[in-house]
């Protein structure tokens, strides 16, 4: 063993530390897994990766329930007329179709779910700044998902998941009860933002610089604080539009008085920087996964991060082009219109960092990796019809049609769906400590690639075409996208339950993973696996950044200091 | 320019509208298929010539490049402007309706379309126009939210309630196109359908008078009757002469002042206002006098006052 200097800059302190080079064990002993058992023990767990475990189980069970909607509203759309359901029940699976994708999958999908997991383990911590808040934050979820369900039971919910009024204050279904779930989970949200604010600025193992921290955690970083800043204005709108619906106080409701583009506004001033919480930490995993296989530094560290800042704050500024054809003010249009085009650069630097991070790596497709090139195809057709949408005049012509509706599934199943399984086949043998079947799993992602193109290319030409959105009949011209788009649909299902099969299977008969099996740089990949109870036998220092692939892995170790010296 | 799209989009049947979107919806195919093709070709390229041989095969440092990463910024941003400026210039169009439009009232509610005529014709679902005439729809909505969208014209434009909106198309040759109901508005959302029925000149002007004019007269004659009803007329004048409040006469698409030192040019979302809530804008050397005429007027009976108040020019 040698030793190395650092210098530990979390602390704040200038005194230099000297450390011995340690490397982890690779068996584990007292993983998170074996520590507590029971039921109990898991339910009243502060373990942020039991926590995280078990977002992704909800989260899981929630796309398990939007997917089956999916493919029942495929199944419908398979003929012009009534296929199998009535026009009600149609547009109630719609609308719960959007809620539950966006709300309760897209939106604490990564953050909540993996982030949970990993955010720690990147920062060298032993949990996050608030255990028990983080558990907290997963009951108040719970809480939501309960108020949900009891609208599904009494009602359902027909307004489209944007509740636009006036439709959403006369509609005679339970819009309370899911507004007031769409509040709880607000603060579930919340809750985890200022937990990672906190967790991600006091608690950084000595040697992580800013300059050093994982660009996932820059990407959780900006996505928290989107989420502290923009939930609250939610819980607003959709307080207010059950304050409107209960006792008629007349904001919303032209014949009160009210005014319902100022519905728009409030609900935009949220869900526009929503999409931002849903994709900014998807970056995060395609930074991460990118380089651990193409073995190579990142391109242009200091931009990925700082993009992620940018289009936190211009996410901030464009919602207004959700509402180009509303009858909103035509300065408001133009200022909206060239705000959106804002947004787009730093996502297009991103792009071709990635890209440019691939130039003369050792690159491996292993299943992650493929997902990240599924990504960048899938994701960049998503950004450039986004750029069609800014455009006022050619917005005019696709708004509210397919268009759209093809444009936001390839950006947010495309970009965060896409990057989630990215992210979760790199993780999984960290998670698991088990490796699931290579071959499997690159089946698994060809059919999404098939599948997810197949379903959606078709509904940018039907979009141009003029077929509106939210349309449980249509006219004949559009049958044969239609029924491609459903025949896609198919394609996709057949693929999650592939996926779903070969990781259930990995978990029982998995090979074991070891410590670091893609041999990444990432911290969190120098503790075993699954791992420790308190996730590193010591607290660790580091030496080397989580891009430093340039330096051969032997002298790739991780200081080890003596607790007392690091504190 | 434009051609290899062609297919994603309907026949274009107002030029006038449409032809600046169709010309940058192209644009940006275009653009973004060179660039995407770009990424992916390199993409795939790298994944090829580096792919991994070794499992110690050394990379090497490379952190960033400033000169690229300029180019590859300011090279989409001027792009993303010219496509901002094309896309305004074309939407500019879409809004400013030619001096000579025909205007058709449009009532929109769950779940159909009724076209009004100046000669008080109605008609429900169809909508018959004149070729080669430039048609202003001024629109609102007797229930919730809709919008009036013609993908043949590239037009659309959200219907509400208590508000007017408009948007305008020129057809060019008789035919028909189809309407569709853009905004989400409950069970039969989708059946909102509605046709476009284009004819020549003369064909239009025999349905029109086919037609008749409707019960109780034309819109602008129900409304001189409706002022007079109402007893609008005590306090406004029709001939220009100030009485407690501004004469009528000269009133529609003058620039008016007010108290609060604001101005406003005179339109339908002005009118209804001053008949609905007449304190919010006082007309500079008026007193705020008037009562409100909530509940007391329908939103037809506005409709056919304001088509009257806008006969009465200087």
């Amino acid at each position: 063993m040698s030793t190395a200097e650092v210098t530990p800059a979390s602390t704040g302190n200038k005194k230099t530390l000297k450390v011995k080079r340690f490397k982890p064990s690779e068996s584990p002993k007292n993983t998170y897994l074996t520590d507590e058992k029971g039921l109990w023990a898991w339910m009243t767990t502060v373990d942020h990766k039991k926590i995280g475990i078990m977002y992704l189980g909800s989260v899981t069970f929630f796309f398990l329930l939007g997917g089956i909607l999916a493919l029942l509203l495929r199944t419908e759309l398979l003929t012009p007329a009534k296929t199998f359901i009535e026009a009600d029940t149609y547009n109630q699976f719609f609308t719960l179709h959007g809620a539950i994708m966006v709300f309760f999958v897209l939106i604490p999908s990564i953050p909540a779910a993996l982030g949970n997991f990993v955010l720690p383990m990147q920062l060298g911590a032993k949990d996050v700044a608030f255990p028990r808040l983080n558990l907290a934050s997963f009951y108040i979820y719970v809480i939501g998902a309960i108020f949900t369900f009891i609208a599904l039971a009494n009602n359902g919910l027909d307004t489209g998941w944007t509740f636009y009024t006036p439709y959403s204050t006369e509609s005679s279904s339970s819009v309370i009860w899911v507004t007031l779930g769409v509040f709880i989970l607000g603060f579930s949200s919340i809750l985890t933002g200022t937990n990672f604010i906190a967790t991600i600025h006091k608690l950084r193992a000595p040697g992580i610089t800013w300059g050093k921290l994982p660009l996932n955690l820059w990407a959780l970083y900006a996505t928290s604080i989107i989420q502290v800043l923009a939930t609250p204005v939610l819980a607003i709108t959709v307080l207010l539009l059950t304050m409107e619906r209960a006792l008629g106080i007349g904001i919303f409701d032209p014949a009160l008085g009210g005014d319902p583009v100022l519905f728009q506004h409030f609900f935009w001033f949220y869900s526009h920087p929503a999409v931002y919480i849903m994709i900014v930490p998807a970056f995060g995993i395609i930074s991460e996964v990118i380089t651990t296989f193409s073995k190579k530094h990142i391109f242009g560290y200091w931009a990925i991060a700082l993009s992620s800042l940018a289009i936190a704050f211009i996410g901030f500024l464009v919602w207004g082009h959700h509402m180009f054809t509303s009858g909103q003010s035509a300065v408001a249009t133009t200022v909206f219109s060239f705000l959106t085009f804002l947004v787009g650069i730093p996502t297009g630097i991103k792009i071709l960092n990635w890209v440019a991070t691939l130039y003369k790596g050792s690159i491996e497709m292993k299943t992650p990796m493929i997902y990240v090139f599924i990504f960048l195809f899938i994701f960049s057709i998503g950004g450039f019809t986004g750029i069609m949408l800014g455009a006022l005049a050619a917005d005019i012509h696709l708004h509210d049609t397919y268009y759209v509706v093809a444009h936001f599934h390839y950006v947010m199943m495309g970009g965060t769906l896409i990057s989630f399984l990215a992210g979760l086949h790199y993780w999984w043998p960290k998670i698991t400590g088990k490796m699931y079947n290579e071959f499997q799993a690159k089946v698994g992602a060809a059919l999404i690639f098939i599948g997810f193109n197949v379903t959606f290319l078709p509904q940018f030409i039907m979009g141009s075409q003029g077929m509106p959105r939210r349309y449980y009949n249509y006219i004949d011209q559009f049958t044969v996208f239609h029924q491609t788009s459903t025949i896609g649909s198919y394609i996709l299902g057949v693929g999650f339950l592939l996926i779903a099969f070969y990781l259930a299977k990995s978990l029982m008969s998995g090979e074991k993973a070891g410590s670091n099996p893609w041999g990444s740089r990432g911290l969190e990949w120098q503790s075993t696996s699954p791992p420790d109870f308190h996730n590193f036998d010591h607290t660790p220092v580091v030496i080397n950044g989580p891009y430093d692939y340039h330096k051969p892995m032997e002298e790739f170790q991780l200081g080890l200091a003596n607790d007392h010296d690091a504190h | 320019m434009g051609s290899l799209f062609d297919f994603m989009l309907p026949e274009l049947k107002s030029p006038m509208t449409g032809a600046s979107t169709d010309a940058l919806m192209a644009f940006i195919h275009i653009a973004s298929f060179i660039i995407l093709g770009g990424v992916t070709i390199a993409m795939i390229y790298f994944a090829i010539k580096y792919k991994r041989r070794s499992d110690d095969d050394e990379t090497p440092l490379i952190t960033h490049n400033n000169k690229l990463e300029v180019t590859w910024s300011v090279i989409p941003l001027l792009l993303v402007f010219v496509v901002f400026g094309w896309g305004y210039k074309g939407w500019l169009n879409l809004k400013t309706v030619p001096d000579n439009a025909y205007e058709i009232q449009v009532s929109a509610y769950k779940w159909g379309w009724t076209f009004k005529y100046d000669t008080g014709a109605q008609v429900g679902n169809e909508l018959h126009v004149p070729a080669g005439k430039p048609i202003k729809m001024v629109m609102q909505s007797e229930d919730v939210l809709h919008s009036f969208f013609v993908p043949d014209y590239r037009i659309k434009q959200d219907v509400l309630p208590n508000r007017y909106t408009y948007v305008w198309f020129q057809a060019e040759e008789p035919g028909e196109s189809q309407v569709f109901c853009t905004e989400y508005c409950g069970t039969s959302h989708s059946d909102m359908l509605a046709k476009v029925i284009v004819h020549t000149k003369e064909d239009f002007d025999a349905w029109l008078a086919e037609q008749g004019s409707g019960s109780g007269g034309t819109p602008v004659e129900r409304g001189e009757n409706l002022i007079s009803i109402q007893g609008c007329v005590t306090c406004h004048s029709v001939d220009g002469s100030d009485k407690i409040g501004p004469s009528f006469q000269g009133l529609w698409g003058s620039e008016r002042n007010f108290e609060s030192a604001s101005s406003v040019t005179a339109d339908e979302n002005y009118i209804r206002e001053s008949i609905l809530d007449p304190s919010a804008k006082i007309v500079e050397g008026f007193q705020n006098q008037m009562v409100s005429y909530e509940g007391r007027l329908s939103d037809d009976d506005i409709s056919d006052i304001i088509e009257y108040i806008k006969t009465l020019e200087d």
